[in-house]
């Protein structure tokens, strides 16, 4: 397939329900191997368009076209062929209630494929584990938390190995940590299998993170598509508005500065005052991906919720403020605090990090790799001095070059950062 | 003054005749999705991984209402077994209790007693179920899975209603023919060779076939209502969710009953 050619496409897509319109001519494009998050507000028909990908709405007007082909046009075995690709994960779960969870995710093997029971049990198993279900087989979705609830709805969608996968609201009802962690696991997952992501969440900043496209839902059209960075480039009041009616104040997981607030205290701060003495940044890191690779996505969010958790409490009291600026990229910046000042302050934090913050994962790691297998966590920092003009991605660019190992720990040895 | 009042009342006939046309497409439309339904359900029965559902609705409409069918039928036969024959008395002719019992509820009693017992304790179930089932998004969770929700749900119960109809009919045959014995015989000192004489002499083939073939046509008539009653019930105007399958279960039952006794008549005619 030509790599320009979109995987779907709504074409002046429209869908009432009575007298309400809710899709209205909707132009869409999704692309394979991407993870697309649709945002929008409640109402807005997210939930619906997600329907009409899996063929259970169809459009009154316009054309879903797969792979360029119409979905209405299709021969019944392609069509079929079509939907065996497609998995969707419910808001509400779906699971059925009178199962268990083991016969919930092994239905649909056990109803479209001609697996053994041995081989079923097998990948139904697996996914369990990989989803932190192993001590719920035998219970009932009654019996389940809300956010375990969701992990077996999720197990279910990704047991056949589908490669287009609907999330309608995966995070809905979580805590910050499980959030993230089905969030994480969504990545990890499309990497290892590749499939095509398609959201609806509204859990930012994390969802901006891990999404290649966003698509703004706005009265019944696609109001915006594109990447994170064009959104906000765009400058566009209304997705201005939106995006920060969403982001809030406070990154949930970490604690920290949302985006939006980061960058309005750092105007604010620097920009009114005009005469600083020194102003200096770090940029902190930790690479999020291997650790989740290595110790599992609890363990990984832990490393990241103690590096955010961490570099609050100990840069608040001297005046920094931090955000995160990607996934697992924590910027602070230090007014009235030379680099060698600033260095010195990183240098006291990432002693702190590695006796309090890093300890704490072992246990979380041990759950995922076992007792006996040992691990490592490496937290990079950089620091450069902040010029008046600098704008933050400068400012990040700039600290990231200066960057260096600044905490580890070791399950063997501790931490040794030297 | 007059020729408003004229205009009225054509307009309330008009309205009336609307109203009743309005019904009578909404039955007909009603009538012509149920059978495309059972349509479908009937077909997907022959496809595969279809066994062990079946086994299991057989069990759950079949085994599990042969206590109350039995019930029924022991105090149908034994209510028979005294109302007869003190009419029978009358007549001078007791020794055909057997016969009058006999074919009044193999004929009769049976296939219709039973299938509204079957109704009230499986199909009111069967309705509410996949009602649950539609509003809590299940049904759709099995299309997404691409299990046909039809030949998942529906096509197992209408089998199993298939299979369970008639012989649930023929078990209350039976123990209400117990139940004129009892009554008849027991309390009422007819003679017992007489009584189960009669029994077999005057029950032909023609009458249980006559049963059994009552015994199918309620079979479907209850499994279609009711599953369609419950898998449609998000369709419904008058309420939403659980109180949607409130009323699909309300109205289950009652057509139900109500399809029974004009089928039964129906086929009786056919019959005779």
């Amino acid at each position: 397939m030509d790599t320009d050619t979109p995987l779907i496409e709504f074409k002046n897509v429209t869908k009432q329900f009575g007298d309400k319109t809710v899709l209205d001519k909707v132009d869409l494009k999704i692309y394979e191997n991407q993870i697309t998050t649709i945002i929008g507000k409640s109402g807005t028909g997210k939930s619906v368009l997600l329907k009409h990908i899996i063929g259970l709405l169809t459009p009154d007007e316009g054309t879903i076209l797969y792979q360029g082909k119409p979905l209405r046009g299709m021969k019944r075995r392609e069509r079929e062929e079509y939907r065996s690709r497609v998995a969707y994960l419910f808001q509400n779960n779906a699971l059925l209630d009178s199962m268990t969870v083991f016969e919930n995710v092994a239905l649909p093997l056990k109803q479209t494929t001609n697996l053994g029971k041995k081989e079923i049990e097998k990948r139904v198993k697996k996914r369990l584990e990989d989803l932190e279900l192993s001590d719920s087989l035998d219970k009932y979705p009654s019996e389940l938390s809300g956010g375990m609830q969701k992990r077996v709805a999720l197990a279910r969608a990704l047991v056949t190995d589908p490669t287009i996968v609907l999330f309608d609201e995966p995070t809905t009802g979580q805590d910050p940590i499980r959030k993230n962690m089905i969030l994480s696991m969504i990545v990890h997952y499309r990497r290892k299998f590749g499939f095509t992501a398609i959201m609806i969440s509204h859990d930012i900043p994390d969802v901006f993170f891990i999404s290649d496209r966003i698509v703004i839902l706005w009265e019944g059209k696609a109001g915006f598509q594109g990447t994170y960075e064009e959104a906000i480039r765009l400058k566009h009041p209304m997705i201005d508005e939106f995006l920060r009616s969403l982001e809030g104040f406070e990154d949930e997981l970490t604690g920290l500065l949302s985006r939006e607030a980061f960058r309005v205290h750092y105007g604010t701060v620097l920009g009114g005052s005009g005469v600083l003495p020194a102003v200096s940044a770090a940029l902190f890191s930790v690479e999020f991906d291997l650790l989740n690779d290595a110790l599992g996505p609890l363990a990984a969010l832990e490393v990241l919720r103690s590096l955010g958790e961490y570099t609050n409490r100990h840069f608040q009291s001297v005046g920094g403020f931090s955000a995160r600026h990607s996934r697992d990229q924590i910027l602070t910046i230090f007014p009235h605090t030379s680099p060698s000042e600033a260095e010195q302050l990183v240098a006291d934090f990432a002693q702190q990090l590695e006796q309090e913050g890093l300890a704490n994962i072992e246990s979380s790691a041990q759950t995922t790799i076992g007792a006996e297998a040992c691990f490592e966590v490496y937290v990079h920092a950089g620091i450069t001095e902040v010029a008046p003009a600098d704008d933050i991605d400068l400012i990040i660019a700039k600290a990231r070059a200066n960057q260096q190992i600044v905490a580890t720990h070791r399950c063997d040895t501790g931490g040794s950062a030297g | 003054m007059a020729d408003t009042e004229s205009v009225q009342n054509r307009n309330s006939l008009i309205l009336l005749f609307a109203s009743v046309g309005r019904g009578a497409l909404g039955l007909l439309g009603d009538f012509g999705a149920m059978t495309i339904f059972f349509l479908l359900a009937f077909v997907n029965i022959f496809r595969r991984k279809q066994l062990l559902a079946i086994v299991n609705q057989v069990f759950y409409i079949g085994a599990r209402s042969s206590l109350i069918v039995m019930l029924v039928g022991l105090f149908t036969g034994m209510v028979l077994g005294l109302q007869l024959f003190y009419t029978l008395v009358k007549f001078g002719s007791t020794g055909a209790l057997g016969s009058a019992v006999a074919l009044s509820l193999i004929r009769e009693l049976g296939p219709v007693l039973t299938a509204i017992m079957i109704t009230a304790r499986a199909g009111s179930a069967m309705a509410a179920e996949i009602g649950i089932l539609r509003i809590s998004e299940q049904v759709d969770a099995l299309y997404t899975m691409r299990i046909h929700p039809v030949r998942y749900l529906i096509s197992p119960r209408v089998a199993a209603a298939i299979i369970s109809f008639p012989l649930l009919t023929a078990f209350f045959d039976l123990i209400g023919i117990l139940g004129g014995y009892i009554s008849g015989v027991l309390l009422l000192g007819t003679n017992a060779g007489t009584y189960f004489y009669r029994v077999q002499s005057s029950v032909d083939i023609v009458d249980i076939r006559g049963g059994f073939i009552k015994a199918l046509v309620f079979a479907v008539i209850v499994s279609t209502i009711c599953c369609f009653q419950g898998y449609f019930c998000h369709m419904r105007t008058q309420g939403f969710g659980a109180k949607a399958v409130g009323l699909a279960t309300i109205s289950a039952v009652v057509i139900s009953c109500v399809m029974i006794l004009i089928a039964d008549y129906v086929v009786t005619s056919f019959l005779m």
